[in-house]
């Protein structure tokens, strides 16, 4: 696979490392009432999407950014690629 | 006479003899050849045993596809089991031998399974060797593998190397045939960058083999010139000999050069490469296979398909037979019978399993209409054939067509499914293609010539003015239109002859149909149960038929039954072509410390940690075995100082505003209120709340963090702090960069170890006393007068110690410096076992410890998770069930008999208690023999073991077979009070 890199251009996929699902970023708040239920539902629950899908990706022998991913599950066709740290910022991530 | 069925014409070199044998018979041929045509040329038409039933077989096809022909090539090292004939190109001094015979080829001791083959039907195994289940191991499996496989493995290390490589093109072509030849030019002529790759040796694909005109001249001559003017330009990259084995996401393909294949020896260059083609576009002109048609005995020597015939006559000027028969549904197989007589050699007879009138005029032979063969005769070769109606013909070679399957394989592989054309009765490739790839000529289902030559261009120009090239706007070259009629026929009824389906896994008609009696009807059944198309030509020649032999039985149409798909790799890839330059020691990098060299030097034995070579121990004087160095280095640090590389371990370098309170959340324990000069231990957990690494952090100025990490983790941290920091907290101002090679570092523990900084660390950059630079003191200093370093006052082994860093550059002097300035006090280098040895002793935990199943809980270290901040790990690891008082938790052990060993692994039972799961209390995770205090000591989980001190329970290992009592201690064996690290 090739992934498009925000920064770097197409990137042959031996140089990412995977993760999984871009819901990573929202991890819990862990003042919240519900923290424990929260973090085990983070931790350990995940959808299993046949279609398209927002994964982690880390240009680990590259320039080291973790990348949103959009990428098809069935076909393998990736349709975008953010910058992570946008994306969590986007997302309302803060200290 | 060598080579008497040589004829006239063919593309070989008769003026350059290739000598080789074949089992050990001396035989010539001519450059150009196969090893395949020059085993024709010589009149050898056995060439090998089947797999299941030891039928002597000979030569089916012209090429890769080939199921029967397949030879252990070369000897010794070299020897290479399972090589198709057809495809070897031959060499000057080449050895083949035949596989798969007890004896010698003609009388294969092993041909009397033959006789039992009405036992031997599909399933036969799954139904024989079930009963009983003793026999399974014992008994059946010695058996089965003495009868498996084909080829002998040498046995011996591959000799020969291999390379990868990396290749980037705007349109790879598979194939160049005329298809891919005429797709090339197209492109080529645009100015993109066009990569041509093809399997053979000679590009031309089919007009090698046929007596078509290109253009007004031959098709070789027109293959020639094509191939010229290619090779001529620049942005053309022609790869001949290279097959492209595999399609896959983005327009990646693999292929596999075979380098040397062709030659004596590889003269020390990469025998194979396996590239890595990278596409913005491709086309795919494989071809076609032709297939064979089923009917009683249809596998003997001397029986071959029709377009593999006239490719020995008219490309390598071999006769495969003397009188030639002809069985054909098509058009094509006609084209065999004509090219035959017009080389002289006779036709007996074109057997049309079709009624209509001749397509072509073959002077001489017979033209029998609406009839197939049923049985064939000859012992180690074919001497007759029987017809439908009864009338036998003798001939030595029978051609057979049942038309042409196009080569879908590479439209395949990202899930595409090949859809039934009914014209020409064969598979062609569907509407899903991989990405950028489209299909043109033979391999589209377009099989006349003309057709392929258009076809090929089209393609190409319609690719590349997708990415933006103009075509030149040349005609595409032309040829007759030759006709294709086919009328399908998979297999003719032969009684109770056995018709084969797939040669090489020795599937018949028969076996099918037993298949579907029996319920395994489906495609994907069918293949599991009669192994059909799971040999290593992969069905090319055999799933059609078997497909079609099926619907029949169901009565359900072809599309109905199914479709054959197929997987990568087109043809076998080797092991040692995938391996490439990773294996033995190069099977994955290693790095080396900045005191590697002075360490071999100095007797150290290397171990692999992580990707490092790190000395384990160093030999000194006449000490016999590990022990006696580890003792000494040990005792030495103990009683006055010892020297050790810890380059390896991870170094974080951690700057921001935010750096503290980023530690504070990748920390379970709390860093923000660290004092500038001081370092602290940490813990870090997994978000599950399991503790995954551990390593002490420096704070050198405000926003200036210096993190350590074990030497395994360090990669794995550094990913997760990026994620923290990318991903979790995108607002700190916090930067992260890995130090690891850049300092070189080493651990200086002993009471003496004071002393001996004190002469290295330059005294104006730092006052070396308790008061001024106390245990877990950091600072920045120089050394040998004026180097910058840096100084952590640390103690991984439990003495006064400290930890030194320079820049990596200055790594060598340093130990150099080092060890002499340690010279008045015998100051010794220590190595990996002596650290573990001292760890244990002082009852610090590692990588036995931190195995990914541990808590802080566990590890005595609950209380460091703080509960006044957020970090990763700490809601889940509050969770009730991880923080159990009859949790295991880390103590020592200690033998009660002093002079037994004790075992890592050994699990722990309550005196009394059996020895089973449900008795478990924990496990032993690391020991070592303590020159400090001669005895065994060990360090391990049990259950609520902070309340069990002084406690005996037994230590069983029923992995060694062994069990001992041993007594529950604190794990810190050497200084519990810690007085020596902070004297």
């Amino acid at each position: 696979m090739i992934i498009n890199h925000p920064l770097l251009g197409p990137r042959d996929v031996a140089e990412f490392i995977y993760l999984g699902d871009a819901c990573l970023i929202d991890r819990p708040d862990w003042e919240a009432d519900d923290a424990a239920e929260a973090f085990h539902e983070y931790g350990y629950l995940r959808d299993n999407i046949a279609g398209p899908m927002q994964e982690l990706w880390y240009h680990e022998q590259g320039d080291r950014s973790w990348l949103v991913v959009t990428r098809d599950t069935l076909t393998h066709e990736i349709t975008n690629v953010e910058m992570a740290r946008d994306v969590a910022r986007a997302r309302g991530r803060s200290k | 006479m060598s080579q008497i069925n040589r004829i006239t014409g063919g593309l070989v070199d008769r003026s350059r003899t290739m000598n080789f044998t074949f089992n050990g018979k001396s035989m010539q041929g001519y450059a150009g050849d196969t090893l395949a045509s020059a085993l024709l040329a010589n009149g050898q038409v056995l060439v090998g045993r089947s797999f299941k039933y030891h039928r002597p077989r000979g030569i089916l096809t012209d090429g890769s596809e080939e199921p029967n022909a397949l030879v252990e090539l070369r000897s010794g090292a070299a020897q290479e089991p399972n090589t198709r004939a057809t495809v070897t190109e031959l060499f000057d001094g080449l050895t083949a031998a035949s596989q798969n015979h007890r004896g010698s080829l003609e009388n294969d001791f092993m041909a009397i399974t033959d006789l039992a083959s009405p036992f031997l039907s599909a399933g036969f195994y799954y139904k024989t060797f079930m009963w009983p289940a003793a026999f399974w191991e014992k008994v059946y499996e010695p058996i089965i593998r003495k009868s498996a496989g084909l080829g002998r493995l040498s046995m011996q290390e591959d000799p020969d190397t291999y390379d990868k490589g990396f290749l980037h093109c705007d349109l790879l072509v598979i194939g160049a045939g005329p298809a891919g030849l005429s797709a090339a030019l197209a492109a080529a002529r645009s100015g993109a960058r066009v990569i041509l790759a093809d399997e053979d040796f000679a590009p031309g694909g089919r007009l090698n083999s046929e007596t078509y005109a290109v253009d007004g001249m031959s098709g070789t001559d027109w293959a020639t010139q094509a191939v010229a003017e290619l090779t001529s330009m620049d942005n053309v990259r022609l790869m001949t000999r290279t097959t492209v084995y595999g399609a896959y996401d983005h327009g990646i393909y693999g292929a596999l050069e075979r380098c040397t294949d062709h030659l004596p020896g590889a003269g020390g260059k990469p025998r194979q490469v396996l590239w890595r083609i990278y596409s913005k576009r491709a086309v795919l002109a494989a071809g076609a296979t032709e297939r064979p048609i089923a009917f009683g005995n249809n596998d003997r020597p001397g029986i071959m398909l029709a377009s593999a015939v006239r490719t020995y006559v008219n490309r390598f000027g071999v006769a495969p037979g003397k009188r030639v028969a002809v069985l054909t549904n098509n058009d094509d197989g006609w084209r065999t019978a004509h090219d035959l007589v017009a080389k002289g050699i006779a036709v007996t007879a074109v057997i049309d399993t079709r009624n209509g009138p001749a397509p072509l005029e073959v002077a001489g032979a017979r033209h029998i209409r609406g009839a197939g063969v049923v049985d064939t005769a000859g012992r180690r070769a074919l001497s007759r054939i029987t017809l439908t109606d009864g009338q036998m013909i003798d001939t030595d070679c029978l051609a057979v067509s049942g038309g042409w399957n196009p080569a879908v394989h590479l439209t395949c592989h990202q899930q595409g499914r090949p859809v039934w054309n009914e014209q020409i009765s064969a598979f062609v490739p569907g509407n899903i293609l991989p990405a950028g790839m489209v299909v043109a000529g033979a391999a589209n289902g377009a099989l006349s010539l003309g057709a392929a030559l258009t076809a090929g261009r089209d393609a190409a120009n319609a690719q590349l003015s997708d990415l933006g090239f103009t075509a030149p706007d040349t005609a595409a070259p032309t040829a007759e239109d030759e006709g294709f009629s086919c009328e399908p026929k998979w297999h003719i009824p032969s009684g109770k002859k056995r018709a084969w389906v797939d040669f090489q896994n020795d599937v018949t008609v028969k076996d099918i149909r037993l298949s579907h009696r029996e319920g395994f009807k489906s495609v994907e059944h069918l293949k599991r149960y009669t192994t059909t198309g799971m040999a290593t030509d992969q069905g090319k020649t055999s799933n059609m038929s078997a497909l079609a032999i099926m619907s029949e039985c169901t009565g359900k149409s072809i599309p109905e039954t199914g479709t054959t798909i197929f997987r990568p790799p087109y043809t076998p890839v080797p092991i040692g072509a995938l391996a490439g330059r990773s294996r033995g020691k190069d099977f994955r990098p290693y790095r080396l410390t900045p005191s590697h060299e002075w360490a071999t030097r100095h007797g150290a034995t290397f171990v692999e940690v992580g990707n490092w070579l790190r000395a384990q121990w160093f030999v000194k004087g006449n000490e016999n075995g590990w022990r006696d160095s580890v003792d000494r280095e040990v005792l030495n640090t103990r009683n006055s100082v010892g020297i050790c590389d810890v380059t390896t371990l991870g170094k974080i370098d951690i700057q921001g505003k935010d750096a503290a309170e980023f530690l504070n959340k990748v920390y379970a324990n709390a860093f923000a209120k660290l004092a500038v000069g001081r370092v602290r231990y940490g813990i870090m957990l997994r978000e599950d709340g399991i503790c995954y690494d551990d390593g002490t952090t420096a704070r050198m100025s405000e926003n200036h963090f210096v993190m350590t990490t074990t030497t395994a983790n360090a990669v794995l941290v550094f990913r997760r702090m990026e994620f923290a920091r990318q991903c979790l907290f995108p607002e700190m101002d916090v930067h992260l960069i890995s130090t690891t090679d850049a300092w070189a570092q080493f651990a200086v523990a002993g009471p003496n170890a004071r002393k001996l900084l004190s002469k290295i660390v330059d005294a104006d950059s730092q006052d070396m006393s308790n008061e001024a630079f106390p245990f877990m003191a950091c600072g920045e200093v120089t050394v040998c007068g004026g180097t910058p370093g840096r100084l952590f006052r640390i103690s991984f082994s439990g003495e006064l110690a400290y930890e030194i860093a320079v820049p990596a550059r200055y790594g060598n002097s340093l130990i150099e410096a080092l060890m002499k300035a340690g010279e008045e006090f015998g100051a010794c280098p220590y190595g990996t076992e002596a650290l573990g040895v001292m760890r244990i002793e002082k009852g610090h935990a590692a990588g036995n410890e931190l195995d990914g199943r541990t808590t802080a809980h566990m590890l005595g270290m609950g209380g460091m998770v703080s509960k006044k901040k957020d970090s990763i790990g700490k809601i889940l690891s509050q969770r009730p069930d991880m923080n159990r008082d009859d949790a295991e938790r880390l103590v020592g052990f200690r033998p009660v008999d002093r002079s037994q060993k004790l075992i890592a692994g050994s699990h722990f039972l309550t005196k009394g208690d059996e020895a089973t799961m449900a008795n478990d209390q924990g496990w032993m995770t690391s020991v070592a023999w303590s020159p400090s205090l001669n005895h065994s000591v060990g360090l391990g989980f049990i259950k609520s073991g902070h309340t069990r001190m002084g406690e005996i329970v037994r230590a069983v290992s029923p992995v060694h077979n062994t069990e001992m009592d041993v007594e529950i201690v604190s794990a810190h064996f050497i200084d519990p009070e810690g007085e020596r690290l902070r004297a």
